[in-house]
């Protein structure tokens, strides 16, 4: 599909080509994070709530092996098989065998953004096992053949009418109906039939307790378990950071999770998951895929910490006015931007810099990762492993040159000044990308420090 | 009590205006400040690209041009930011300049403890809350946290007589400039200013002003192109009018 | 070497210090009137709260509610009349797939997010909750909590094999943002609270 691979750059030029889809995009995640603040701003102890999930998250990351070795255990102990892959490839290869062993050659999913890491449809179904999404948002993209834009709010980016669209060729309801009570409906039918005939069920992880080796799925929408409890077999795909210490830290984080995610005081359903159902087998799959590298980062582990809420992309104003797909990779967004670079640091080198650094992200994050910090100290490594191009570090050495010599500053300063008023169409120009949509600044007769000599010096 | 005076490069460069009003609000203030002659810059444009690394010639300067300061003052909550959190020379000047580099109202508030202002600017004003002074420098309380609302700029402005501050939607969302985002990532970063610019526009904005003239300046750059004839002023400016 | 193994040594060699734990008890915060919060909280989501002091008043809101012919099912230890036989559902899930009405009993309520939490033992088959058209939920008003720490602190160590909390019907906005009630769960939730 792509010959040559965009940038976030490049991509965000072409989403901000329609300017009305970037204005509805932008006021529809602005409205989700100011519901999140309504839901912040109404709980009493909602900073001490971060402080707490924040703490407890550091606990886990510096305790990790014991935890996920005490979470094994117990899982077992409760009758769960529990199955470990180092990469993405292990993991798919553990699910497609776990079917093929059962006869199983129709699956159901229920929301895992590990499973789009993985790439796991695609390879299920290069292998020839059809995989129905059952969250609405994952399926109308599924149905479109994209990835999913936000990692909770999967089709944001699509407008009702291209879904009703999409409907009425994948599902038969009315040409030009957009109707989202009709739509739902429309998946509510089709979706209950694949609940209903399939036998393998693979959901995600919300958080996994090492003290019991239960684990929570959240869904708004009943379809985690609506597929679970209907399957012979309930495959659970968790990366390692999912564990949380004790059953009684799951009062922590279900009470930020929605509300930072949606602005809800919690999702509709939120089930625990012991022991499997009689006759039924449990399966969990417990991936590293590049998480324990990133533990060894220490400015980045802290990246570890997120519970998937979205938050940050909500109130990111580049990533509302620039749409997850620019982002080109699972997980989009300030939080994308700092574990992409660990997966595949020349890839993601765009990432980092697709930000100003207003630090919006950081103060919502309901486990107080410091995204922002994070983005700039990724720029640092980036650079400094050379995924950059020549031209940039070229002017970056000239710019550090006539930085350090007051001399040469201030005949820079004097030089640009007088082209900028005498020869202006030397900058101002389609080569200048400032000056595209916007007028450069007036140029003064003097500067500051001239004048000061001027008119202060003793 | 000696204050050195930090003006940010593209300040001393295109808008002396700010910097002049800076120093005269200052020296108004009873402050003896000084602009020393071979300041050049803070370095931030390099550091913020991944250049961190080429950043120590330029650092060096900084600490020799301001090691014999009680204080250093700059009308930027950006410039200031990135010299507390980045800023560190071969000695370890953390000890003697980062804690006392101070932008232009957390100085006024903090040290000055200033409580009036002779200042007069009967006109409508849109506050920009730029946003390294704010979520960084903590001049004012964001709205992502749950927390008690306070405003160092906004409290100075509140002193001048005549004003009116308008309110906005969006009380801080960031205006898009970024460093080098605003070339690298020039279509999401004049949309961004251009929303801002229009939240002012809508609530009858005449002048819009903040404390880093950098924000001041892709706003302006943008009002301009729209025909606009509201202005952008550097905080300095209009707590040093009238 | 494993993948176990591999995973566990690249983890155990880059986990940082030891960080302690916080405590978490000071999150339970003040006093509140738990009933009416919860009332307001599930109403706000979508869900139904009616008080009731007797069983009988269940019976006839679905004498009332629900169409003759339609397959209502009834797990709690108390019988509810004709139109709602007691069941243990010992049927595959699958053939629960007809259920219009199932009726549950609560462990417990949660004021502050309107959610109840619902045991498997209690629900006869899993699927239960999930796969009818309607549900509904008894509630006893002194098991209604101000917070999920007192739930949690409530729940402590018990070892069930499945449990979940359900706040409201089941819900989407994936559609730009319009929230539809009835996705793939129940459409509608109703909760009496009962004044025990």
């Amino acid at each position: 599909m792509e010959s040559e691979v965009k940038d976030h750059a490049e991509l965000a030029a072409i989403f901000n080509k329609d300017e009305n889809r970037v204005d509805w995009h932008d006021e529809t995640l602005w409205w989700v994070r100011q519901k999140r603040d309504k839901m912040a701003h109404g709980l009493p102890g909602w900073e001490d709530l971060r402080e707490a999930a924040s703490q407890i998250k550091d606990n886990v990351l510096s305790n990790l092996s014991q935890y996920l070795q005490q979470f094994e255990a117990n899982a077992q102990a409760n009758g769960t098989i529990v199955h470990w892959a180092a990469d993405a490839k292990e993991h798919n290869e553990i699910v497609l065998e776990l079917l093929l062993k059962n006869g199983i050659r129709k699956m159901v999913k229920s929301k895992s953004m590990l499973t789009e890491e993985c790439h796991l449809n695609e390879y299920l179904e290069q292998q020839g096992i059809d995989v129905i999404d059952s969250d609405l948002g994952e399926r109308i993209v599924q149905l479109a053949k994209e990835p999913p834009s936000h990692i909770v709010l999967p089709c944001i980016h699509k407008k009702k009418e291209e879904i009703g669209d999409l409907f009425h060729i994948h599902l038969g309801t009315p040409a030009g109906n957009a109707d989202p009570q009709l739509l739902t409906e429309a998946a509510r039918q089709h979706l209950r039939e694949v609940f209903l005939t399939r036998k393998a069920a693979l959901t995600g992880v919300n958080f996994a307790v090492a003290e019991t080796g239960e684990f929570v799925v959240c869904t708004n929408e009943g379809n985690a378990d609506m597929g679970a409890h209907l399957a012979d077999i309930h495959i659970a795909s968790m990366g390692i950071e999912k564990i949380i210490p004790q059953r009684k830290h799951l009062g922590v984080f279900l009470r930020l999770l929605a509300r930072s995610a949606t602005g809800q005081p919690i999702t509709t359903y939120s089930s625990h998951f012991v022991k499997p159902r009689d006759g039924q087998r449990l399966h969990i799959i417990i991936v590293d895929n590049g998480r324990s590298i990133q533990l060894g980062r220490e400015d980045f582990r802290n990246s570890l910490k997120c519970i998937r809420c979205g938050a940050c992309m909500n109130t990111c104003p580049v990533y509302r006015r620039s749409g997850g797909h620019s982002y080109h990779t699972a997980i989009a967004g300030p939080i994308g931007a700092i574990l992409a670079p660990n997966l595949d640091m020349e890839k993601y080198a765009d990432l980092p810099f697709a930000s100003t650094l207003c630090g919006s992200c950081s103060n919502v994050c309901p486990v107080k990762i410091d995204i922002h910090q994070q983005l700039y100290k990724w720029r640092q490594v980036i650079v400094q492993k050379g995924y950059t191009t020549t031209a940039k570090k070229a002017s970056m050495k000239l710019m550090a040159f006539t930085l350090s010599s007051p001399a040469a500053y201030r005949t820079g300063g004097k030089v640009g000044r007088w082209v900028l008023k005498h020869a202006p169409f030397a900058v101002n120009n389609k080569f200048n990308p400032w000056f595209k949509q916007r007028d450069m600044p007036e140029t003064p007769e003097q500067s500051f420090g001239e004048w000061y000599n001027k008119n202060r010096k003793k | 009590m000696k204050v050195g005076l930090f003006i940010p490069c593209y300040v001393d460069q295109f808008y002396p205006g700010a910097a002049i009003a800076t120093l005269q609000l200052l020296e108004k203030l009873g402050v003896d400040v000084t602009y020393p002659p071979n300041q050049t810059c803070c370095g931030q444009p390099m550091a913020n690209s991944g250049f961190e690394h080429l950043t120590g010639g330029c650092n060096d300067l900084f600490i020799k041009n301001f090691a014999g300061f009680d204080y250093v003052v700059a009308p930027s909550g950006s410039c200031v930011l990135h010299i507390k959190e980045h800023l560190h020379g071969d000695a370890d000047p953390q000890a003697t300049i980062n804690h006392k580099v101070y932008e232009l109202t957390e100085f006024l508030t903090d040290v000055l403890k200033v409580k009036s202002l002779p200042a007069k600017f009967p006109h409508k004003v849109g506050m920009h809350q730029s946003c390294h002074g704010q979520r960084g420098l903590h001049l004012s309380q964001m709205t992502e946290l749950v927390a008690p609302e306070y405003s160092k700029p906004g409290s100075l402005l509140n002193m001048v007589e005549g004003i009116e501050l308008i309110p906005l939607n969006r009380k801080d969302e960031c205006c898009g400039f970024g460093g080098t985002f605003c070339v690298a990532e020039e279509s999401v970063s004049v949309k961004m200013g251009k929303d801002r610019v229009a939240d002012h526009l809508e609530h009858g904005a005449e002048f819009i002003t903040g404390v880093d003239m950098s924000c001041l300046m892709h706003m302006e750059g943008i009002l301009n192109r729209q025909g606009s004839k509201v202005k952008v002023l550097h905080i300095a400016e209009i707590l040093n009018a009238g | 070497m494993s993948s176990r193994d591999k995973i566990l040594s690249a983890v155990a060699a880059n986990q940082p210090r030891l960080s302690p734990l916080p405590d978490v008890d000071f999150l339970k915060g003040g006093e509140i009137n738990a009933v009416e919060k919860f009332t307001e909280v599930l109403t706000a989501v979508g869900g139904k709260v009616i008080n009731i002091a007797k069983l009988d008043e269940v019976t006839a809101y679905i004498e009332m509610n629900i169409a003759a012919g339609e397959r209502v099912v009834n797990l709690l230890s108390e019988p509810l009349g004709m139109r709602a036989p007691q069941t243990d559902i010992k049927d595959l899930p699958h053939a629960l797939a007809n259920i219009e009405l199932a009726i549950l009993q609560a462990e417990m309520g949660i004021a502050e997010n309107g959610a109840v939490w619902l045991n498997e033992n209690r629900l006869g088959q899993r699927v239960t909750p999930f796969i009818c058209q309607h549900l509904v939920v008894i509630l006893d008003k002194s098991n209604v909590v101000p917070t999920m720490h007192h739930a949690y602190e409530k729940i402590g160590n018990e070892k069930y094999g499945f449990a979940t909390f359900i706040a409201g019907p089941s819900k989407t906005a994936d559609i730009e943002q319009s929230l539809v009630l009835g996705a793939h769960g129940s459409r509608s939730m109703t909760v009496f609270l009962r004044d025990i």
